[in-house]
């Protein structure tokens, strides 16, 4: 009787966390433009996507921006964590807490503010300064995932590296950087995903004439969401969620296959 | 020198990108337009339109904190019963909905909840009253707790996950009840990771423009919607700083709460 209320009570939450996502899925499929009325079955805004122009530039810009932005992220998190074991204690405990701030901080907050700092710098709005302002805080995403694996390397393998005559960077890249890369991974994909779900920061930071789609659903909110945007949200979704799916398999296969030949 | 180098990137980055930004926010917030420096940008917050967005603001957030936090908590702790060893996928069932964009999950919301929308269709099946919350502080409230709930699930359940099965069985064998042991042993335990679950969800629905903007319909306004609309459309960076000075220091002063829990946290560990 317990474990059946506890089932439920997952159950609901589930279906609480999920039913927005079906709806949007229902809906690029509904052949009538308002979401408020079903018209039928149709794949027609699927073909239609492809001929979007705008959606797509959008989708482009979405991904460019989420790549680059993990990708340099991801570098300079990386570089921080090092140098971060080489500083004093007190120096240490400052630059955590310095990125700390982005995360704990509100984003409409840190999207005003970048938005000051290239206002007073004559930056012209668009692409690049939406990647400077993603890159910012993908930052803190990225040391948050390095660094507890960093606390765990054992220095002694590092310097013995060092004895056995490999130098500071074979050393580092042959012995260190493989035992960080689990973290590593982790945070460019969180930086990644973070990326194409912002919506707040770009915002501010984007300038007229440059969308992603966050900052095109966000105008068309107001004039009705044109029923591409399901079907390519839709596609997004789906592809993660296939990607996932064969990630998750592989390790179980592996151990399953094991589990065979031990018996 | 080598060090240096290393040191340099990061340091730089985070000078020209966290702190100044901050600084600069600051500035404008206490100067008006001729530089001057003065506190009337500051106390727009008493304007009565501005004071009303504010504490509606407070309000919302509290109450869809408390929410998350009840809702939050039992799930943890169904979770954690589980015993599915795979923290990974626990964590991917609440980080997954994040690859549907953000803005189009909460307008789905405007579809579910509308008058002739999907719940009211199942409600006059089941022959119950009709829901009628679309442009009002509830759907707000669902708004918020259905984007944050997650923020407040995985810290808790991460705490939850980390308490040694031994000190839960040593409670059981001193003879306390399983009421007892969750309330002397498993709440105290846990509470690093409530902290940064209320902290998680109380920032971002505090100074959400989004959220209200889509389910609020155009009338309610949050402060997080006065702040924009200074920086957008009015383009008084000056009284949008100050504004987002008294926002901060609501966000510092979580943050300092957290901050000394957390400390709390990790001393009682050792």
């Amino acid at each position: 009787m317990k474990k059946r209320l506890k089932q439920i009570y997952i159950f609901l939450i589930f279906i609480f966390l999920y039913a927005p996502i079906a709806t949007l899925m229902v809906l690029s499929f509904n052949s009538s433009k308002t979401r408020a009325k079903w018209g039928g079955f149709t794949t027609r805004w699927y073909s239609s996507l492809l001929h979007n122009a705008a959606i797509l530039k959008a989708l482009s810009n979405t991904l460019t921006i989420a790549f680059l932005s993990a990708l340099v992220a991801t570098v300079i998190g990386l570089v921080a964590c090092i140098s971060f074991q080489y500083m004093k204690k007190r120096n240490r405990t400052i630059m955590i807490g310095i990125t700390n701030i982005p995360m704990l901080n509100a984003e409409i907050v840190t999207g005003i503010s970048l938005m000051l700092l290239y206002l007073t710098l004559h930056l012209r709005f668009g692409f690049f300064t939406v990647l400077l302002s993603h890159i910012t805080f993908n930052i803190p995403y990225v040391i948050m995932s390095i660094m507890p694996r960093m606390k765990q390397l054992n220095p002694s393998v590092y310097e013995a590296a060092l004895d056995l005559g490999a130098s500071p960077s074979k050393a580092f890249f042959r012995v260190v950087f493989p035992d960080l890369m689990p973290g590593i991974l982790a945070g460019f994909l969180m930086s990644f995903t973070m990326s194409v779900d912002d919506f707040i920061i770009t915002h501010f930071t984007k300038g007229p004439g440059f969308d992603t789609l966050s900052t095109k659903i966000y105008t068309e909110v107001k004039k009705g969401i044109k029923p591409e945007m399901y079907a390519l949200s839709t596609i997004i979704f789906g592809t993660v969620l296939i990607l996932l799916f064969l990630i998750n398999r592989n390790p179980h296969e592996k151990k399953t296959a094991a589990a065979v030949k031990t018996t | 020198m080598n060090k240096r180098l290393l040191q340099a990137p990061y340091i730089f980055w985070s000078a020209a990108f966290i702190i100044i930004p901050l600084c600069m926010v600051f500035y404008y917030g206490l100067t008006d337009k001729t530089g001057a420096i003065t506190l009337q940008n500051i106390m727009t917050i008493t304007d009565p339109e501005h004071a009303k967005a504010f504490f509606l603001s407070v309000e919302l957030s509290v109450i869809s904190t408390i929410i998350c936090f009840v809702l939050a908590y039992p799930l943890a702790m169904v979770l954690t019963n589980l015993h599915v060893n795979q923290h990974s996928f626990v964590v991917l069932v609440f980080i997954l909905p994040m690859w549907m964009n953000f803005l189009l999950r909460t307008m789905a919301w405007q579809t579910l909840l509308e008058k002739s929308g999907v719940i009211n269709g199942i409600l006059r099946f089941l022959h119950l009253p009709a829901l009628e919350i679309i442009n009002t502080p509830a759907a707000i409230i669902l708004g918020m707790v259905y984007n944050f709930l997650p923020f407040m699930v995985l810290p808790i359940y991460t705490v939850l996950t980390k308490i040694d099965e031994n000190v839960i069985n040593a409670a059981r064998d001193l003879g306390a009840n399983s009421f007892q042991t969750f309330l002397k042993v498993k709440l105290p335990l846990s509470i690093p990771g409530i902290i940064s679950g209320i902290t998680m969800v109380f920032v971002p629905a505090l100074t959400t423009f989004v959220i209200s903007a889509l389910l609020g319909g155009s009338k309610i306004l949050l402060i997080g919607n006065v702040i924009e609309q200074e920086f957008t459309q009015t383009g008084n960076w000056h009284f949008g700083s100050g504004l987002s000075i008294v926002l901060m220091i609501f966000i510092i002063a979580n943050m300092v709460i957290s901050e000394l829990t957390d400390q709390e946290g990790e001393g009682f560990g050792i």
